[in-house]
């Protein structure tokens, strides 16, 4: 609501009281919103605080200033476990899961939004029937599934049940439609396959969408905990969110390390975010999430 | 949302059909076209989401450790789930949960959704900010909001006995168990909320707010009369999702309590994975895993019915 809530004109003052209670209005409104942003960020910054703070534990809570900023937990965090490797690990799961998800995705949206067929509306209500089946009703056939296939503990057990989302597909396929369908029709003419259109006319026209897919695909993937705790049992093999969550076990009163840890979990998301900013609000509101 | 996310609702717009009727030649290249585009994302559902969901069924009339030969129970797990008392405490935890949750990050989301929308001075800043906890793993939330909730030392209660409240154990008391859950919830998912709604709000025309401004109506007026209504297709598609979302709760129990102290917030995920991994009993797993998906479809088909009540399409 755009307009309940105007910039009072900085140049006059208040004049009549309607603008008195505009500007009440306006001061509390700023007030409020960056108080909550306050608290929203200050478990962040408390994480920030901590991981720089040798030493900090449970009963040794660390000051809102450090006296001793240092980066050993880090260091120690990098040192005694295969850190490195974990965060390499999760990198490339979700890489790839973001990869093909972005084909599988792309190409079914396409078929339904561009391919009539007989059947399509009862394919479809399955495609988005899968949204609604809990991972957990999955996990046992899945595992053993897998274990027939020889697939345990692999990174390919990991990921084949990530390639397709119908999550995926549904957002596309919204974005697909809103496609005008005069640019085919005119790329027809030209003599242009259906790969060619879906290649160079639908997929320039839907970027926004994709990349909210890529952050929706990637976030997932990144912060996806109970089929990989199920699925990699060796330590060399761990996800990021495995290996945080083993932490809190083994190093119980080390909290300048655990936190390292959540640092380190939280700095790819947010530069990715950050760099996909503009087009998921764009992409949201084009796909007619509204 | 133009479309609302249920298989009952009309899957696309009618439209000229691109379909060929000619030679059948013409109509298998085109039936190998359909295939090439849709094999894709058809193989990986029906090989690890359908397959599996099917499998489950079967393995819920079974009993089973996953090592030895499964052994046929006929509907013994579902009988014995009914009539345990253990399975009605994590329903209701569940309940609890998802009851608790939901008021609090709608009508948080929508009131940052309908402040962030206002000409307001760094608010792509903000929305940033507001979304951080989005993005962040769901273990790291929970162990950062452990600390912050720590009996002896966390901040909350270092700030509440500031004021002179002696604060509660939170996670290790069994009644504020549960609570701290839903809290660390709702503020991680507030910013989740917010865009969808962030997104509906910038679709209102604002010449309806101009008209509803001139028949004299206040700013709860046009809430109530012209945001509201308007924004009813993103409020029904925050709730289907956060419902869905809210019955499976699993990675914040496990990493805050545990199911603990003392099972108080044992939750029918927690359960599932305790069944198999930590018992072996995966028939029993299975079949609660059905009755929890009955459960969430029943509650998602109520809420597709029920939109046509109070849910407006442009």
């Amino acid at each position: 609501m755009a307009d309940t809530l105007r910039l009072p004109a900085m140049t006059k003052p208040p004049r009549s009281r309607e603008a008195k209670v505009r500007l009440a209005g306006f001061v509390v409104l700023h007030v409020v919103i960056i108080v909550g942003a306050l608290v929203m960020f200050f478990p962040f910054l408390w994480t920030i605080i901590t991981s720089i703070t040798p030493g900090a534990t449970l009963t040794n809570a660390p000051a809102l200033i450090p006296a001793n900023p240092s980066l050993e937990p880090y260091l120690r965090l990098f040192s005694e476990r295969p850190f490195v490797q974990v965060v390499a690990n999760s990198l490339l799961l979700a890489t790839i899961t973001t990869a093909v998800q972005l084909i599988t995705s792309s190409t079914a949206a396409y078929a339904f939004s561009r391919l009539p067929f007989r059947g399509q509306g009862v394919v479809f209500a399955i495609y988005l029937a899968t949204m609604m089946i809990p991972l957990q009703v999955l996990i046992v056939p899945l595992f053993v599934e897998l274990k027939t296939f020889g697939l345990l503990n692999s990174y390919l057990g990991a990921l084949l049940p990530t390639f397709a989302s119908a999550f995926g597909i549904f957002l596309l396929r919204q974005a697909i439609n809103q496609v005008p369908r005069d640019l085919d029709e005119a790329a027809m003419i030209d003599g242009a396959g259906h790969f060619r259109i879906f290649f160079q006319v639908v997929l320039p026209n839907i970027r926004p969408a994709l990349a909210t897919l890529v952050v929706f695909s990637f976030m997932s993937s990144w912060n996806s905990f109970l089929w990989p705790l199920i699925v990699l049992r060796s330590p060399e093999l761990q996800t990021l969110p495995i290996a945080l969550a083993a932490l809190q076990g083994q190093y119980i009163s080390d909290w300048d390390v655990i936190m390292a840890g959540s640092v380190v979990s939280v700095i790819p998301m947010l530069a990715l975010y950050i760099f996909a900013q503009k087009y998921v609000i764009q992409g949201v509101a084009s796909t007619g999430i509204k | 949302m133009t479309v609302p996310i249920s298989p009952l609702s009309p899957v696309s717009p009618r439209r000229r059909s691109t379909r060929p009727v000619g030679p059948r030649s013409k109509r298998l290249r085109y039936a190998l076209v359909v295939l090439a585009f849709l094999l894709p994302s058809a193989l990986p559902l029906l090989a690890f989401t359908l397959g599996p969901m099917l499998a489950a069924a079967w393995v819920s009339l079974n009993q089973w450790n996953l090592l030895a030969p499964m052994k046929f129970v006929g509907l013994g797990n579902y009988i014995k789930l009914l009539t345990d008392p253990e399975t009605g405490d994590v329903f209701l935890h569940t309940v609890y949960y998802v009851v608790g949750y939901l008021p609090i990050v709608y009508v948080g989301g929508l009131a940052l959704a309908l402040a962030l929308n206002t000409a307001l001075k760094g608010r792509a800043l903000l929305r940033g900010v507001y979304f951080l906890p989005v993005v962040t793993s769901w273990i790291v939330v929970a162990l950062v909001w452990r600390w912050l909730l720590s009996p002896s030392s966390g901040v909350v209660n270092t700030v509440l006995g500031f004021f002179g409240v002696a604060g509660p154990g939170w996670w290790t008391d069994p009644n504020w168990a549960m609570p701290s859950i839903i809290f660390a919830s709702a503020w991680k998912d507030l910013g989740f909320v917010m865009i969808i709604l962030l997104a509906g709000l910038q679709a209102i025309p604002t010449d309806l707010y101009d008209a509803a401004k001139m028949d004299g109506a206040g700013w709860w007026r046009r809430l109530f009369s012209v945001t509201l209504p308007l924004l009813s297709p993103s409020t029904f598609f925050v709730l289907v999702i956060s419902l869905i979302n809210g019955f499976q709760v699993f990675d914040q129990v496990y990493a805050m309590t545990a199911g603990g102290p003392n099972g108080a917030s044992e939750v029918v995920v927690e359960q599932i994975y305790d069944l198999t991994f930590r018992y072996g009993r995966a028939g029993e797993a299975s079949a609660l895993s059905w009755m929890l998906f009955v459960v969430i479809l029943a509650v998602t088909v109520i809420q597709v019915r029920g939109q046509r009540r109070w849910v407006t399409y442009g």
